[in-house]
Formats: C-alpha cells, structure tokens, sequence
C-alpha cells in the first residue's frame, strides 16, 4: 500500500514510464490503483520512430506488472518521508 | 480495478476504440466491450496493425478476448491524431511480406550476436517464453 499511496501524491506530476519491453513514455499521472496500473494523459514517447503505433494515442492505461521504472522529478519526492514510511510499514509487517 | 476515485480504471474506456500492445509485440485496435480486474479484455471489431518503417497494414480479426497478463498497454485513439498519421498504409500482402524481412534480418544479427557470446565464453540463456514486444 505504501507505494500505491505514494503514486497517489504524485498525481499531476510528470513522469516518464519505462516499461520492461524498453519502450519508454513521458506522461502526466491520471491515476494509479491498487496494483501499480498506471493512466497516463498528454502522452508523448521518447522514441517516436521505434514505436509508431503510439502515434495517434493522447491517453493510456499501463498495465502496473510491465512496468521497468517510474522517472520521477527530484524535488517532487520527499525522501525522508518515504524512509519514515517505509519503516513505519517493516514495523507493522514485523508485528503481523 | 474498483469505483473509487482517483483509481486507475479501465471503466471509464470501455466502448472506446482502443489501441492494445500485447507483450509479443502485436497491436491490435478494437472496441472495449468488457473488462474483469485482471484487464482482461473483450476487443470488438478488431484489426491488426503491422508497422514496418514508415508502413503499416490492417487485418481484420472481429472479436478478441485478451487474457490480461498479455497486456502492456491500452491507449485511447484520438480520431483526429489517426486521420493526420504521416505513415503510408498499404495491403495486408505486402506489410506480411515486409515484416517477414524485417524478422529475418533480425534472427541473423541475433545469430551474430550469440556466436559472438558464445566465442567468448557466455553461454545463451534461454528464456521459457519468447517475448518480442
């Protein structure tokens, strides 16, 4: 849940997707849900001429299991809270 | 896949024409019809678009049901953006036969590059299932 609540901070924000087939999109996060599924708007893909299909496409939705890495901008992540909630979470993991 | 706001779902897609890249590296466009929370998916009137280079080509499939551990992405066409596309459409022969190429040449620089590995001591490793994207 931890990470699912982080993306939800980060809805608005720009991000690049890089998905495990190497193709890479830069979006706005829409939304994001319980499995990591990622809805993209304003799409645009960094290597346009490997991966024509996505000419034509403004929104997606990426399924959150292809998903290599989500690109963040460094000053949209607060990295001390995220330590503190990820500890917080090992405690209650530890207790369950 | 749930109603809760701000939840990404594929509700809000379903009857649109949507553009669904499987992990083998098919696309295929088609109509959302239905949905269940593994994204499996129920595509109506669907076509299969090949892209070689600057080409692309449409076979006619009618009614798919995509398994959602296929899946990698599902994008919603924008029908202008579709009518402005600077790609070149021809028949379904000739995109078959240019794909075909296109595999070939790739299978020999596969080949090259194995060898070369396997030359230098690293043996291939082979993968359960071939996924092309």
């Amino acid at each position: 849940m931890l990470f699912y609540s982080f993306f939800k901070s980060l809805v608005g924000k720009d991000v690049v997707v890089e998905l495990k087939n190497d193709l890479s999109v830069c979006g706005t996060l829409h939304s994001v849900d319980q499995f990591l599924n990622i809805k993209l708007t304003e799409i645009s893909v960094t290597d346009p001429d490997k991966y024509p299909h996505m000419l034509s496409v403004k929104n997606c939705f990426i399924r959150g299991s292809v998903v290599r890495y989500v690109q963040l901008p460094a000053d949209e992540c607060d990295t001390q809270l995220l330590q503190d909630a990820a500890r917080k979470e090992a405690v209650q993991n530890k207790k369950r | 896949m749930n109603y809760l706001p701000g939840t990404a779902s594929l509700i809000e897609e379903i009857d649109k024409k949507l553009l669904v890249v499987l992990r083998d590296g098919r696309t295929l466009i088609g109509y959302l019809r239905s949905i269940d929370q593994f994204a499996n998916l129920v595509l109506h009137r669907t076509i299969e678009r090949i892209h070689v280079g600057k080409k692309y080509g449409d076979i006619p499939r009618g009614i798919f049901v995509v398994r959602g551990e296929n899946v990698v992405l599902l994008g919603e066409i924008d029908m202008e953006k579709e009518g402005q596309l600077p790609l070149e459409e021809v028949k379904i022969e000739e995109i078959l036969a240019m794909q075909q190429e296109e595999q070939t040449v790739k299978k020999q620089e596969e080949e090259k590059k194995k060898k070369a590995l396997v030359e230098r001591g690293i043996q291939p490793h082979v993968d359960q299932i071939q996924e092309d994207f």
